[in-house]
């Protein structure tokens, strides 16, 4: 592989989309908990009066629109590069995956922008029920997003419900085969979860690094036990959900998990590699660390059950296995200090000094960025263990792009890599400033001030109402 | 479904309801990258701060039609939108990082302290640069795109020339109308008394580009030559520059009347509605003009017709849910920090 790198249009496409993509997963991960978390925060206001909840949602709201922003530009250039790059890819799936993304955008993409003005900017324009309303609608804008894309990706996963012409055009014959195709269901949950745990260790992080500082303690203690409360008991929940989409893989792509597995030869009670050297060219491992038995056991919930390998299918089939065999462990690594964490919680939770400031509040600031790797290793896994096809058994990778682009992908990657590197570096510094400033009451002038009657006749009518 | 389906023109309506879509974007960014434009040119910070805040709140949902613009083309016309974007790679590109870097100036600016320049430059630079791309992208639809077997077979420099960039030049001056328009109606007093005199200059070279335009385009092409002046369609299209000359009058007009608040905003986009009716009659029944029809375009009847239902149930309450957040936001911006 690495020795036709050279400006082969192929690979710059395909380096492009995996940079801008990736570049992009990260945010709305981070949106998606951070607006349900938002959502919770501002519900527990409006319920107890207690003024904690509100500093909270109004330090998070700023990181929000940060993680938010970024989230919004990057993904505006995805609809594009289906385009420009991948034309032919384009030409032959717009008729299934046009329609999922046109629900997409309908459906969620106003809804958020819509409604994401209201919650940053509306606060004291509407009233304190509208505009848990409009948190809420953001949240669940976020959703139906995830619902949609991870449907479309689904979908060139584990392809349904169409047929192709002479031409190779894919035509939709069952829209509900094609959405709820065999591995969306899992892909949706396994994802939304994902999102869900990173935020979670995120915001526990900053708790964890207040209660270091001796800071905030009021607000620190509630983001870092919610976060907590979420790693013991969904991470736990996300390696079974995890596992039963490793199954419907098997099912359906059983040579992705052969390259996940690391595994060559069909083997009858195959060992779980923990560490191995994948070897693409002889098609075997250079080197391998085996847990006897594990796999067939974890893949067939027998021990000498029959795990294919990926000499089973001719080699031009292949993924690239070492990446998705390495991606695949930190992305099983994490998961487990994910579970780790929630375990030593709950001991001390027990033993009553959850949130004594020692080694244990450190691991948490360590764990503060995990989900996003774990998510980025996820993708890994799923997107190259698909190759070398876009659309899984039916259209290549090699015949989906765009013809005579040449240089220009070149050219545009270099300028989305300097352009991303800088605003990913712009957008982490400020957000640490947030951090850093902390959640306080005097930091935040009021918003929106102009037009102050209006609103207050807003404000007052809607309090007459109640 | 499918007997409905076979009774509707659904690429015809597909059509119209991308124009549209189209269009609610050239109007909603419209001002805001119109207002990016302006931005360097105000005269105080507080005077910035202002305008940056009379669209913070909606930038994005406006953007979002940009998207709609996008997967829209891909969903109902897939051949036209692989066609389209390879042939207009680096524009397509560009744009797209003029609107990142205009979008992230709204978080960032205010998080910014020393070094708020930067992102003030993001702003006015990104904002410049996409509506040029646009302009320039428009300039090169109209003139069509070498294809051979219903793939773009032209030079990756094809869309650098003199039509293009005249057009994209032309946008940026009809965005700084629709933002100057937008500036008088949201702000007051000097931020208010400036964006008239920036919408006079505005609007001095809107109408010498619309003017020249309309020499232009019949005598590039013959065919838009025979269809402005054949007889029926000419005198179908005459209210089109009869209604552009009425639009301009009221704004020079309203430009003037210090009691005029949101008029000069109103005509400028009656402006843009005159001038996009002439170029959609001029590019029917294309879409990628001279070489596909709406209909040799068009996706699947099963495609096209699941996403009219989703669009005829959901376009509205997009619409009332924009329109209320309008609402919310209505009246004058004030200068203070919003984040």
């Amino acid at each position: 592989m690495m020795d036709n790198i050279s400006f082969d249009p192929l690979i710059l496409a395909r380096i492009q989309f995996g940079f801008t993509i990736a570049f992009h997963i990260i945010f709305p991960a981070f949106t998606i908990g951070l607006a349900s978390f938002l959502a919770v925060l501002e519900g527990l206001w409006l319920k107890t009066d207690n003024p904690v909840y509100k500093r909270i949602y109004r330090f998070w709201v700023k990181v929000f629109a940060v993680a938010f922003g970024l989230g919004v530009v990057s993904g505006v250039v995805m609809s594009y590069q289906f385009g420009t790059n991948w034309s032919l890819f384009s030409t032959q799936t717009g008729n299934i995956l046009g329609p999922l993304l046109g629900y997409e955008v309908l459906t969620a993409f106003f809804l958020e922008a819509s409604f994401l003005g209201i919650m940053l900017f509306g606060w004291g324009r509407v009233s304190k029920n509208m505009h848990f309303a409009a948190t809420v609608i953001v949240a669940v804008g976020t959703l139906i997003s995830a619902f949609w894309i991870l449907s479309a990706n689904s979908w060139m996963q584990t392809p349904a419900g169409f047929s192709r012409d002479a031409a190779g055009v894919f035509f939709p014959k069952d829209w509900w085969a094609i959405i709820f195709n065999p591995s969306f269901p899992y892909r949706l949950i396994h994802m939304v979860t994902a999102a869900f745990l990173t935020t979670a260790f995120a915001v526990g992080a900053v708790g964890a690094w207040y209660i270091l500082k001796n800071r905030h303690l009021a607000e620190a203690k509630i983001m870092l036990g919610m976060a907590l409360l979420m790693a013991l008991f969904v991470a736990p929940a996300q390696l079974i959900i995890g596992d039963l989409h490793g199954l419907n893989t098997l099912e359906h792509q059983p040579i992705k998990v052969a390259a996940m597995e690391g595994i060559w030869e069909t083997e009858q009670g195959a060992g779980f590699r923990v560490v191995a050297w994948p070897n693409q060219a002889e098609q075997r491992n250079d080197f391998e660390l085996n847990i006897p038995y594990a796999s067939s056991l974890i893949l067939t919930h027998s021990l000498d059950g029959e795990v294919k390998g990926l000499n089973h299918w001719p080699v031009e089939e292949h993924p690239p296995v070492a990446t998705v065999f390495w991606s695949f462990r930190v992305m099983l690594a994490i998961g487990f200090a994910m579970i780790f964490t929630g375990l030593v919680a709950a001991w001390r939770y027990w033993r009553d000094h959850l949130y004594r400031s020692d080694w244990f509040m450190r691991w948490c600031v360590l764990m503060g960025p995990s989900g996003f790797v774990a998510i980025i290793a996820g993708w890994f896994v799923t997107e190259i263990g698909r190759q070398p096809y876009t659309v899984f058994g039916h259209l290549r990778t090699a015949d989906s792009l765009s013809p005579v682009i040449g240089a220009q992908v070149a050219l545009s990657l270099a300028i989305f890599i300097v352009v991303y590197t800088a605003l990913f570096g712009a957008g982490t510094y400020y957000i640490f400033r947030i951090f850093k400033k902390g959640p306080t009451d005097q930091s935040d002038p009021d918003y929106y001030q102009h037009s102050r009657q209006q609103a207050g006749k807003a404000l007052n009518n809607d309090g007459d109402q109640q | 479904m499918s007997e409905l389906a076979s009774w509707l023109d659904l690429p015809l309506i597909w059509g119209a309801v991308l124009a549209l879509a189209i269009f609610l974007y050239v109007l909603l960014d419209g001002f805001d990258l119109g207002v990016g434009i302006l931005f360097p040119f105000a005269p105080s910070e507080q005077c910035r701060d202002r305008m940056m805040n009379s669209v913070a709140p909606f930038w994005d949902g406006n953007e979002t039609w940009l998207v709609l613009g996008g997967g829209g083309l891909f969903a109902a016309f897939p051949l036209a939108y692989s066609i389209v974007l390879p042939a207009l790679y680096l524009p397509f590109i560009l744009m797209l990082i003029g609107l990142i870097f205009r979008g992230v100036a709204f978080e960032f600016r205010f998080k910014a302290g020393m070094k708020r320049w930067v992102w003030d430059a993001a702003f006015h630079f990104g904002s410049m640069l996409a509506t040029f791309m646009q302009g320039l992208i428009l300039g090169n639809f109209v003139q069509g795109f070498t294809v051979i077997d219903g793939q773009y077979a032209g030079g990756p420099l094809d869309w650098a020339n003199g039509f293009a960039v005249f057009s994209g030049i032309g946008l940026i001056f009809a965005y700084g109308l629709l933002g100057a328009g937008w500036t008088i109606m949201k702000t007051d007093e000097i931020t208010q008394k400036w964006a008239r005199i920036a919408g006079k200059y505005c609007l001095i070279f809107v109408v010498l580009f619309m003017a020249l335009i309309s020499i232009i385009m019949p005598l590039m092409d013959d065919r838009i030559a025979d269809l402005w002046f054949s007889s029926p369609n000419f005198w179908y299209l005459l209210p089109i520059p009869l209604i552009s000359l009425f639009a301009v009058l009221q704004i020079i007009r309203h430009l003037h009347n210090k009691d005029s608040h949101s008029r000069v905003f109103i005509y400028a986009i009656l402006l843009f509605v005159t001038g996009y009716a002439g170029l959609a009659v001029g590019v029917y029944p294309w879409i990628v003009p001279f070489e596909l029809t709406l209909w040799q375009a068009a996706a699947a009847d099963s495609s096209l017709m699941l996403l009219l239902v989703g669009t005829v149930i959901f376009l509205p309450i997009i619409l009332a849910y924009t329109a209320f957040s309008f609402f919310t936001f209505r009246g004058k911006t004030s200068h203070e920090s919003l984040y």
